[in-house]
């Protein structure tokens, strides 16, 4: 039978979704249901005077209101990254003072949605307002530095990069910008809390099931072992759905107060603000390079915002410690607090940022050199990992810019500015590297196999919508030589087994290993009681010398001596044979391990109106192995479709003196629409890594958007010769 | 949401008495923006009369020109034959605006009515004098890219938001309203107020009046003619700055010139200055930067807009030479 393995084979789940049958955190029919309506602050800073709930209570259908005044003890959470899911450290509803503006107030529980959204309306506030802190650029003063985030080094010196900077023959030095920006996954965060005696069970859209076990225990001062977290389907989340925000612990101590199960989902004005946003950013570089292209020098630093009680960093500067060949090298980055919420871990958090100002600094460096952008990148190429000093567990990030280059017809590219026409419009080209570290967390997985020869595998995690469910099926059923239909993986359950959050594009590695160790050792299982089985055709015939396929266990070269998975299970009265697999990542990092790859761009670019517009985009990647070929695609591309967002369109727009978002829809902020998106062509580099892990899977989910915000300003430089550092690149920046 | 009641209008009559003797009463037909308003709190009308049920939905050719039904909806509009063919600027100006699903719902007499999508009117934290009379403006001193730049007040610097309304206004559209007190026809550059001190009316249309068509005359624009539409995206956003462009050119000279804007005002902006320079002139990018050039001369952008003015100019400019190549 053939392997599936790296197969571009649908989606377990994809009929089940364009069905509708795919029954999402707040679709699950429960009995007796409430409906939840967060209420939310109006200012960013200040505290509740009085807050008058009477009139909401009378309204129809209402089953009682909760806020501050009346609300039960919530222990608040660790900073973000430590002990569970924390998104923002805040417990709700425990004082009266307000940080910012969309912060949650209370919450108005009715028997439908609509009297619950009413009464929500009804709820009167007075406040005592004080002026927020709003601009970043304004509060610099206020900016502390960082040293280390969650296990992430930020500050970071290899010799002299200030002192070779300075006597460099040549120079780029420049500022780039970056704004907020929110997620916004089609599917809202929604939560269903169901208490049962002292066991809260909890419906919730979230990337982290048992992260949000842990953390909604902790809030509520309830044993982990009384809460089981369920999440089933995820219409997206993009790293918004990590961390453990108001609505849940909401949801679950409304539940417990009314004595019925408790719905909440949010409305797409609460996307923007109860649930954490990308920080913008302001970065510089420096490089440093003599008149042959060699990096001599390289300083990346700037700052990040983050809230007034929480410490998020927007990592940016991590993709410059990994790029290029650079024997000195300085990184920094401080946070200023603001009366805005917590930022969160949003798709490539820093590295999507922190490439686009390294690749457009590279750009400018390779305009200032007079050197083909691909050149000057071979010219720098980092053969160990500059920073760590050691060997890559894999890399072929080479051979992405020359099939990329190849596919694209980059040859065809005039260097000059403005050298490339049509018409009236003026063409660009532009190119820039991808690179997202490789992530390995603990897992671990269960393997099953029935009488009927039917396979389940369960490991808790969750299916964001990458194709986790359909690619752990595929390692189970090449394990066991069965086909994919056979296989069926669980998930979504902290009753599974343990399993990491959904982040940091590992996954496919953490999960995978364990899943794939699991199939493995049942695998020996069934094996290992055939070979002491006088009555089976394996009997005595070592393990090496077995094989699988068809749903059988044979010696290799000779399929005709072996049996069913069934023939074995029946023999032996089992109802079925189970193994799980505990997978740990290694502990000293003898490798370090990234996926790399490259994306062309062309823009077409009106001089006049300043719109921008691609036309086409094409890029190769080098992930290790890539379990299916088409839902890896979709993440590369989905990620570049992002990319795309966050270079022409997308910007959280805070008013400077109230501290509110005013563009919190979708009608004003603009996410891309498919007339936006030009025909994206991804290629995958075969690779083969061995250090990796037994799967040999770097991750695929968020290189996709590293570089590509790069590439698209470059190519307008290109068509324009105007250098724009400032995102998103909008068309009154061109004029 | 407010609570509301709600009836179905069986006919024009009933339907006007239905909001005639209350303030808080509001007609609904496609409800694509009074829901949406409804749904953030800016709406509150605590009674919709449904009109969906009148026959006001032709859209037919006469001796005069065009009358269009206040219910057609927008795609009928725009895909309709003889728009096409007599009025093509009218189909382009709404097929640049919204989505096709918005489009498939919305009518013609609603999208007249279409509301602001200034940021602070839309937020009831904000005080925004058109939502509530006297409470201040945040957008004179808050964030206003997307704002005025052209018949502002202290009052007031929001947007008209349609389309559709830039290209009715270039054809010099006239509306039918039934009220009380009896009929009445309003041109359309008189509609839409500027804002003024009384921000909260964005037409002049009375509480008991009722939009039952949109009459068009002949028009000489069908050859020579272009909308164009400046956005921060392809499409489903609003215009940054939008241009509605005919030309009547006869022996290589402009006859008669029609240019209104959109993205820039409380209404639809005719460019009346830029109409007369171009009549009589040879259809010349000269002559068409003299009559941008000319239209700007009044604009009086705010911290965050001041492109608007450029982007106008040039929008104008690009706008005219399209609808010159057309022919």
């Amino acid at each position: 039978m053939n392997k599936t393995i790296g197969k571009p084979i649908n989606r377990v789940d994809g009929r089940l979704k364009v069905t509708g049958e795919a029954k999402y955190s707040g679709e699950i029919p429960l009995e007796n249901i409430a409906y939840g309506v967060i209420i939310t602050s109006t200012i960013a800073r200040g505290r509740i005077k009085h807050i008058n709930t009477s009139v909401a209570e009378k309204s129809p259908g209402v089953i009682g209101i909760i806020t501050h005044l009346d609300a039960p003890k919530l222990y608040a959470r660790p900073n973000f990254g430590h002990e569970g899911a924390a998104g923002e450290k805040l417990a709700p509803l425990q004082n009266s003072t307000i940080y910012y503006s969309g912060q949650a107030i209370g919450v108005a529980i009715a028997d439908t949605l609509e009297r619950a959204t009413y009464a929500a309306s009804l709820v009167k506030v007075d406040y005592v307002v004080e002026t927020p802190l709003t601009e970043m650029g304004k509060e610099r003063d206020r900016a502390y530095p960082i040293e280390k985030f969650v296990e992430f080094t930020v500050e970071f010196a290899l010799g002299d990069a200030d002192a070779e900077f300075a006597k460099a023959e040549v120079k780029i030095e420049a500022t780039y910008t970056t704004p907020t920006e929110h997620h916004n996954p089609m599917e809202p965060h929604a939560t269903a809390a169901v208490w049962e005696g002292e066991n809260l069970t909890v419906y919730d859209s979230t990337q982290y099931i048992f992260g949000m076990r842990e953390g909604l225990a902790k809030m509520l001062g309830i044993p982990h072992a009384n809460v089981r977290v369920l999440c089933k389907f995820i219409g997206g989340s993009f790293g918004c759905k990590y961390g453990l925000w108001a609505h849940t612990p909401l949801a679950a101590i409304a539940a417990r107060q009314f004595r019925r199960p408790v719905k909440i989902v949010l409305t797409r004005e609460q996307m923007f603000g109860l649930v954490g946003h990308r920080s913008e950013t302001e970065q510089q570089i420096k490089l440093g390079a003599t008149p042959e292209g060699r990096l001599t020098a390289l300083i990346h630093q700037g700052i990040s915002q983050t809230s007034i009680f929480d410490e998020f960093v927007e990592t940016f500067t991590t993709t410059s410690r990994t790029m290029y060949a650079v024997p000195n090298l300085r990184t920094a980055q401080s946070v200023v607090p603001l009366n805005k919420g917590t930022p969160t871990i949003m798709r490539a958090p820093g590295e999507s940022v922190g490439t686009f100002a390294l690749e457009s600094a590279m750009d400018e460096l390779a305009w200032a050199l007079k050197l083909d952008p691909i050149e000057l990148r071979l010219r720098n190429y980092a053969e160990v990992h500059p920073a760590r000093q050691v060997p890559w567990s894999s890399k072929s990030l080479k051979e992405c810019y020359a099939l990329a280059a190849e596919k694209f017809g980059w040859s065809r590219r005039t260097p000059e500015p403005g050298s490339m026409r049509d018409d009236r419009y003026l063409i660009g080209m532009g190119m820039a590297s991808a690179c997202f570290p490789m992530e390995h967390f603990p897992a671990s997985a269960i393997a099953r196999i029935f009488a009927d020869g039917s396979v389940v595998v369960q490991s808790g995690s969750q299916e964001i919508g990458t194709g986790t469910a359909t690619v752990m099926a595929q390692l189970t059923a090449d394990m066991l030589g069965v086909p994919v239909e056979k296989v069926r993986f669980e998930f979504g359950d902290t009753e599974l087994a343990r399993s990491p959050g959904t982040v940091g594009s590992g996954t496919a590695a953490s999960v995978g290993t364990a899943v794939h160790g699991a199939a493995k050792a049942v695998r020996a299982k069934v094996v290992a009681l055939a070979q002491k089985d006088p009555n089976s055709p394996l009997y005595g015939v070592p393990e090496p010398d077995i094989e699988t396929s068809q749903e059988r266990i044979f010696v290799k070269n000779n399929s005709a001596k072996g049996e069913t998975y069934q023939a074995v299970l029946a023999r032996h009265n089992l109802e079925y044979i189970d193994a799980n697999f505990d997978a740990k990542p290694e502990e000293e990092e003898e490798f370090a391990k990234c996926s790399f790859g490259a994306h062309f761009v062309e823009v077409r670019v009106d001089p006049e109106l300043g719109e921008v517009r691609l036309t086409r985009v094409v890029g190769a990647f080098a992930a290790g192995r890539i379990l299916n070929e088409k839902t890896a695609r979709s993440q590369i591309s989905g990620a570049t479709i992002m990319g795309i967002g966050m270079a022409l369109h997308e910007e959280t727009i805070t008013d400077p003196h109230t501290g509110r978002i005013v563009n919190d829809n979708l009608a004003e902020y603009h996410l891309p629409v498919n007339a936006d998106i030009p025909p994206i062509d991804i290629y995958f580099i075969d690779e083969v890594d061995t250090h990796v892990n037994p799967i040999g899977v770097k991750g695929a989910g968020e290189v996709g958007i590293t570089g590509i915000i790069a590439a698209i300003a470059n190519a307008i430089y290109h068509a324009t010769g105007k250098r724009i550092r400032d995102l998103p690149i909008t068309p009154d920046k061109l004029l | 949401m407010k609570p509301f009641s709600y009836v179905r209008a069986t006919n024009q009559n009933t339907a006007i008495q239905g909001v005639a003797d209350r303030q808080s009463a509001k007609f609904i037909a496609g409800g694509t923006n009074l829901i949406d308003l409804m749904k953030v709190e800016v709406a509150q009308p605590d009674r919709l009369v449904d009109i969906t049920q009148l026959p006001l939905s032709e859209i037919e050719i006469n001796s005069d020109g065009l009358r269009i039904g206040a219910l057609a909806r927008n795609s009928d509009l725009a895909y309709n034959p003889e728009v096409r063919s007599h009025y093509p600027l009218l189909s382009q100006a709404i097929l640049a605006g919204a989505s096709p699903q918005l489009r498939n719902m919305a009518t013609v007499g609603g999208n007249l009515m279409q509301r602001t999508r200034c940021y602070y009117f839309m937020d009831i934290a904000a005080p925004c004098n058109k939502r509530d009379p006297g409470a201040g403006c945040a957008a004179i001193e808050g964030y206003n890219r997307i704002h005025a730049i052209f018949g502002a007040s202290d009052k007031c610097i929001a947007t008209h938001p349609s389309d559709m309304c830039v290209g009715l206004a270039a054809l010099d559209a006239k509306v039918r309203v039934a009220g009380s007190n009896g009929d009445r026809i309003i041109p359309i550059a008189d509609f839409h107020r500027l804002p003024g001190d009384i921000p909260e009316r964005d037409t002049v249309l009375e509480q008991d009046e009722l939009i039952v068509a949109i009459d068009l005359p002949n028009s000489p624009f069908a050859k020579n003619y272009h909308y164009l539409k400046v956005r921060d995206r392809a499409s489903y956003a609003f215009a940054l700055v939008s241009v509605a462009a005919a030309l009547e050119i006869e022996n290589g000279t402009i006859k008669a010139a029609r240019i209104a804007l959109g993205g820039v005002a409380h209404k639809p902006w005719r460019a009346f200055v830029a109409e007369d320079i171009l009549v009589g002139a040879k259809p010349t990018e000269e002559t068409f930067a003299a009559a941008a050039t000319a239209t700007i001369r009044e604009a009086k952008p705010y911290r965050h807009n001041q492109f608007k003015v450029e982007m106008a100019k040039r929008a104008i400019v690009r706008a005219l030479i399209n609808a010159t190549e057309k022919s």
